[in-house]
């Protein structure tokens, strides 16, 4: 369910690094607390994020939730898709449905992030 | 599982929207047994209910119920209820949960009748059967000829063998009933209702349809639309006030309102913009602060992001140019006629 190779946050982002970039998106635990997403609002390409704090909310029919930087860095890259079809984030929250593309402002951030197997104890705690 | 005055209660069973659309094109089920039950009884029981609401509890026949405001004397709202004159000394109110130790201390307080006012809650479960087939699936299990029902009246009948209030009203804008049976069978009937709305593609439903389904319909959340500091004048619900029918808690302070006229007015409103609005959130017109969002949603029937706000009264005419501040940012809005949603008959 939740992949080995990404990193987690507990508020419930997740982070798949690739060099010196990485992919960021939400959690499966993340989808199915929201239920059905309406609405996506992420940021600009180019856009600096900070690590912790909001980068943009994510909307299902009953309420709306922040998505906080999992790392610092430059927006490279937003999913389109999810403009259209901010379903998809409850289909494919791990692979299509990814938010966006993050160049690394710090790659040492990375490691204060969890593993799965973390991830997963940390989720059972919390429900 | 979310905590609601004291209940757990699901937001959903399986999808909010499922459930919704369920509820629109067959038929949902809901567990409302949180809602409060108050009655009073007596000689004066009439009186007293009439005393204490707003509708005309005079004008009610045996078996008919009604939509009324509890207020205080300043006008604004206690609680919204349902009554149900159950006979000429037996008056029965449907109250909000949260609501019930507060309205029954606030009913008790102003009676000066031959009536005694039971909190009774602990005696009643209330299941809601909702949608275009609510009828057919609820009419399996009673011998109770629904059909002969009107909107907004009730039978004391039985559902599977148990006595039951089978009342055809509900909070969804589509037809149904609520019934009020004894706790202890309320678990076997949902069972069993759920069985018999299975051809139907009944589905249980929580409070997050519960809150789109009403918002659709624009049946108003206490805590959102109304509560203390808003009148029913002020919240579109002029037709719930009978100021001619004789006194009544809050008369004076709704005739003197009337008299100068009202400066804020609740109107529903469409996204023109990117955006959902959210309870809260505030609205600007020509640039700005105007009013507030009481009640903001997607409206999964509609296609749209709909809401209910309270404008100046000057500003409260359909067809207004709005921008609702969505985290910070304008988001165009314009305020439509409602009920947004309104079902075919």
């Amino acid at each position: 369910m939740y992949p080995e190779d990404f990193r987690y946050t507990k508020e419930h982002e997740w982070v798949k690094l690739e060099g010196d970039t990485a992919l960021v998106g939400i959690t499966d635990h993340a989808q199915k607390e929201l239920g059905d997403i309406v609405y996506v609002d992420l940021p600009k390409i180019g856009a600096q994020l900070e690590k912790g704090k909001s980068l943009g909310s994510v909307e299902s029919v009953k309420a709306v939730s922040d998505i906080y930087a999992p790392v610092s860095g430059e927006v490279l890259g937003i999913n389109d898709v999810l403009t259209s079809a901010p379903e998809k984030l409850n289909e494919d929250p791990h692979g299509a449905a990814w938010l966006m593309k993050v160049r690394l402002k710090d790659p040492a951030e990375i490691k204060q992030l969890l593993s799965a197997a973390d991830y997963q104890s940390y989720i059972g705690a919390e429900s | 599982m979310v905590d609601f005055g004291g209940w757990d209660m699901p937001v959903q069973y399986s999808s909010l929207l499922e459930e919704h659309h369920a509820v629109r094109k067959g038929v949902g089920l809901f567990d409302v047994s949180h809602m409060g039950e108050i009655e009073i009884r007596g000689p004066e029981a009439i009186q007293c209910a009439d005393f204490l609401t707003t509708n005309s509890v005079v004008k009610l026949k045996k078996g008919q119920a009604q939509y009324s405001g509890l207020l205080y004397q300043h006008g604004g709202f206690v609680d919204d209820v349902l009554v149900h004159k159950v006979t000429d000394h037996h008056i029965f109110i449907c109250v909000n949960a949260s609501n019930q130790d507060k309205d029954f201390a606030h009913m008790r307080g102003l009676n000066r009748f031959e009536a005694a006012i039971e909190l009774s809650s602990d005696k009643y479960a209330q299941l809601a059967i909702q949608g275009p087939r609510a009828l057919e699936t609820l009419q399996k299990l009673t011998s109770t000829k629904l059909t002969e029902i009107r909107y907004y009246w009730f039978i004391d009948g039985e559902v599977s063998g148990v006595a039951a209030r089978i009342a055809r009203t509900g909070y969804t804008g589509e037809d149904g009933f609520e019934i009020y049976i004894e706790p202890s069978a309320a678990a076997r009937i949902w069972d069993e209702i759920l069985q018999a709305g299975e051809e139907f593609g009944i589905k249980p439903c929580g409070l997050g349809a519960r809150n789109t389904l009403r918002l659709e319909a624009k049946m108003a959340l206490y805590g959102h639309e109304i509560h203390a500091s808003i009148t029913p004048l002020e919240a579109d619900l002029a037709w719930m006030v009978k100021l001619d029918k004789g006194d009544f808690v809050g008369r004076d302070a709704l005739a003197r309102q009337k008299d100068q006229g009202i400066r804020r007015k609740l109107i529903g409103f469409e996204m023109r913009g990117r955006g959902i609005a959210r309870d809260g959130y505030e609205v600007y017109v020509d640039g700005a602060p105007a009013g507030w969002v009481t009640s903001g949603s997607p409206a999964p029937t509609l296609n749209k992001n709909i809401g209910l706000c309270y404008l100046p009264v000057e500003r409260a005419q359909i067809g207004q140019a709005i921008e609702v501040m969505v985290r910070n940012q304008p988001v165009a809005a314009e305020t439509v006629d409602t009920p947004f949603y309104k079902r075919a008959k």
